[in-house]
């Protein structure tokens, strides 16, 4: 099955390209300062700032992950967005941006090096700089294997244009342009995205049908089963699923990744920038709808438009019988076969086309769900549609990381370690400088990534073990005046090699020892599942982290009060929300959106 | 800072309003849409919607352009950011 692409979808495509860098090419007169460029002058509305807050994180990630995740595991992969980011971005919103913003730091490091001392920034900084160089490469490889699958364009170019794409408009637009972009992009995926579920729901017959033809209950609920790893697909129970992901994986992401702190920091003021993550969780909130139920209709809807095909059928698009040679030669050569698939969801091929069988079952390719969805429903003029909303996802996520590593480069490396004095249009030139240098090695590490496609793994790995301790870090920095830098640079080590040590010697069920675990020799424990032993690497995680940075803290001085004054809660004042009309109140949306969670766990429940 | 971001999200998606559903409009009845979006002729229905949206969103620019231009001249020759 391979789409064919008329002139209507490719001109969709350059007309969005046209605006993407038009952005950046308009904004580009407005990068005087280098307060300009890095965090756009403080001067963004919290609207802008809430969607670009949101749509830097969506990338790859989301939209082709999320729908993989929902292909595989049901409704319960919403427990990433209701329990995992939600809560967390009304924490980070209402407690953690009066310290991000009042303390002016200009970047996560920053922040603390205010409150800490060097060491600790230097700690984050330097593991922050390469894991989201990698990221960004690892979305250009992900993107340019996806196009080349799907519709047999060159991967090289692919990368080569894309990254050209995002220097241009970060390049010339800094921050306001990834900004002004993100939030282009958000409209587009949101855009993009909703015909699909729609089309997707109508053909199986709404959710009372899509959960009759998954016919696994365990798919269709996201909490009844729960209660132990054996029940459910994914092979959690809810404490692991709370601690583990609703605690220690999301807060650490959203509270502490500079990539989206970065987006409140631009903003025009103090209520402005605690609203940012506020106003994002709404719309957070219902993207479920729009990535997840793809890829759960991915596994249940047929490839033709007659109804009663057998799953695995080969479109009506490409004349071939199945099991015979053409099958292989067509996946290899031009198009994917659906033979010994799901739904539309294909098997998972090596070199020569055929299918990977592993334990007696095919392999599926979970993470072609999504593409397949657009692919399958999306005639000639919104697939053009279709396809932009997919390469703005990873674009967002490519500027994103590109905006984060310039800033972070410049400021808590270059002007910390390597030259603290100089003029403010140095450090402007050493931005964009670390815009160009920052993409290429993330075009390098998309290389890398295509040669050992274990990459992916091992960088959610790495982002695991240093993200997980790094909120410890955060909570005792803002809440726990006691608490001392050479506690927190003890704790932040401390928490990654735990990180390490747990995954050394644990293994999930059915793999064997290396990426996944088990290469410290011995296996102590073997876990239900990846999921769960991520999990648990991250609560070992955290909890290592915040002892050891308790006990070295009250081993160790504190710094006076008076040094600590607006980075700690207690040594700072409440920020009043006078002169607010209600429902801009950070308070109220709060409860606003807690309660929707809250209704909509239930619904799913 | 900078321009208001509504003006070019409003005229993105006003160009692909007209440009799908133009496009709809003259594939009526192609069998593309038997074949993917059930029947239904999703560049059009779409296409108007993505118009709709685009228009307001110009139209909001348009209402932030004014509100700021009188701003200004009430203010006189102030500095604004």
């Amino acid at each position: 099955m391979r789409p064919h692409p008329h002139w209507i979808d490719y001109a969709v495509i350059g007309i969005y390209f046209t605006f993407v860098l038009g952005i950046g090419f308009v904004l580009k007169k407005y990068m005087k300062t280098s307060t300009d460029f890095f965090l756009s002058g403080r001067s963004i509305p919290a609207w802008i700032t809430g969607l670009a807050f949101l749509s830097a994180n969506l990338g790859a990630q989301e939209v082709i992950g999320m729908g993989a995740s929902g292909a595989k595991y049901g409704i319960m992969t919403s427990h990433f967005y209701w329990v995992g980011a939600i809560p967390a971005m009304v924490f980070v919103g209402i407690f953690m941006m009066p310290f991000y913003y009042g303390s002016r730091a200009r970047s996560v490091p920053e922040y603390l090096k205010l409150r800490f001392d060097e060491k600790t920034r230097g700690v984050n900084a330097i593991s922050f700089a390469v894991m989201t160089v990698f990221s960004s490469g690892v979305s250009m490889y992900a993107m340019g294997k996806l196009l080349q699958l799907l519709l047999g364009w060159n991967f090289n170019a692919a990368i080569i244009v894309s990254a050209l794409v995002v220097l241009a408009y970060t390049f010339l637009g800094g921050l306001t342009s990834a900004i002004y972009n993100e939030v282009l992009q958000f409209f587009l995926i949101v855009i993009g995205f909703i015909p699909l579920t729609f089309l997707g729901l109508r053909d199986v017959g709404g959710w009372g049908g899509l959960k009759t033809r998954i016919g696994n209950d365990a798919m269709v609920h996201s909490w009844k089963y729960l209660g132990s790893p054996s029940t459910n697909p994914m092979g959690v129970e809810w404490f692991g699923m709370l601690m583990g992901l609703g605690f220690v994986l999301s807060f650490g992401y959203w509270c502490t990744d500079f990539l989206v702190v970065q987006r409140a920091m631009a903003a025009d003021s103090m209520t402005s920038a605690r609203r940012t993550p506020l106003i994002a969780a709404f719309p957070k909130m219902l993207f479920p709808f729009l990535v997840i139920l793809p890829g759960m209709l991915a596994g249940v809807v047929s490839a033709a438009s007659m109804s009663g095909s057998m799953s695995g059928d080969v479109s009506a698009d490409v004349p071939a019988k199945p099991g015979s040679a053409v099958v292989s030669q067509r996946a290899a050569g031009g198009g994917i076969s659906l033979e010994g698939g799901k739904g539309i969801i294909p098997p998972k091929v090596d070199e020569s086309g055929k299918p990977l069988i592993k334990d007696g079952k095919t392999v599926l390719d979970y993470d072609l769900a999504t593409p397949m969805m657009l692919v399958r429903y999306f005639p000639s003029g919104l697939l053009g549609l279709g396809l932009c909303a997919l390469m703005a996802s990873f674009m967002s996520g490519m500027a994103g990381n590109t905006t984060a590593f310039n800033s972070v480069w410049t400021y808590d490396i270059y002007q910390s370690y390597i030259n603290k004095s100089a003029t403010d249009q140095h450090y402007l030139w050493m931005g964009r400088a670390a815009t160009v240098f920052g993409l290429a090695i993330s075009v390098a590490a998309a290389y890398v990534a295509r040669q050992f496609n274990n990459i992916m793994d091992v960088l959610q790995l790495v982002f695991a073990f240093v993200n997980a301790p790094l909120f410890a870090t955060f909570l005792l920095g803002m809440f726990w005046k006691r608490a001392t830098g050479n506690g927190a640079f003890c704790g932040l080590l401390g928490g990654t090699a735990a990180a390490a040590v747990h995954h050394g010697i644990t293994l999930p069920a059915g793999s064997v020892p290396g990426v996944k675990g088990g290469f410290l020799g011995v296996v102590a424990h073997r876990y239900p599942s990846e999921m769960a032993q991520n999990f648990w690497t991250a609560i070992f995680a955290w909890t290592t982290c915040f002892t050891v940075t308790i006990l070295i803290s009250l081993l160790t001085k504190p710094r006076p009060d008076g040094e600590l004054k607006g980075l700690v809660y207690a040594l700072t004042d409440r920020p009043k929300d006078v002169g607010l009309a209600w429902y801009q109140k950070p308070a109220l949306l709060a409860v606003v959106v807690l309660t929707a969670l809250v209704v909509l766990n239930w619904i799913f429940w | 800072m900078g321009f208001d971001i509504r003006l070019p999200i409003g005229m993105m998606f006003s160009v692909f309003g007209v440009l799908v559903g133009g496009y709809g409009a003259a594939t009526r009845g192609s069998e593309m849409y038997t074949r993917h979006s059930l029947g239904i002729n999703v560049n059009f229905w779409w296409g108007i919607a993505m118009l709709m949206f685009g228009a307001g969103m110009l139209l909001l620019a348009h209402r932030g352009a004014v509100a700021a231009r009188s701003a200004d001249k009430k203010l006189k020759g102030g500095i604004i950011k």
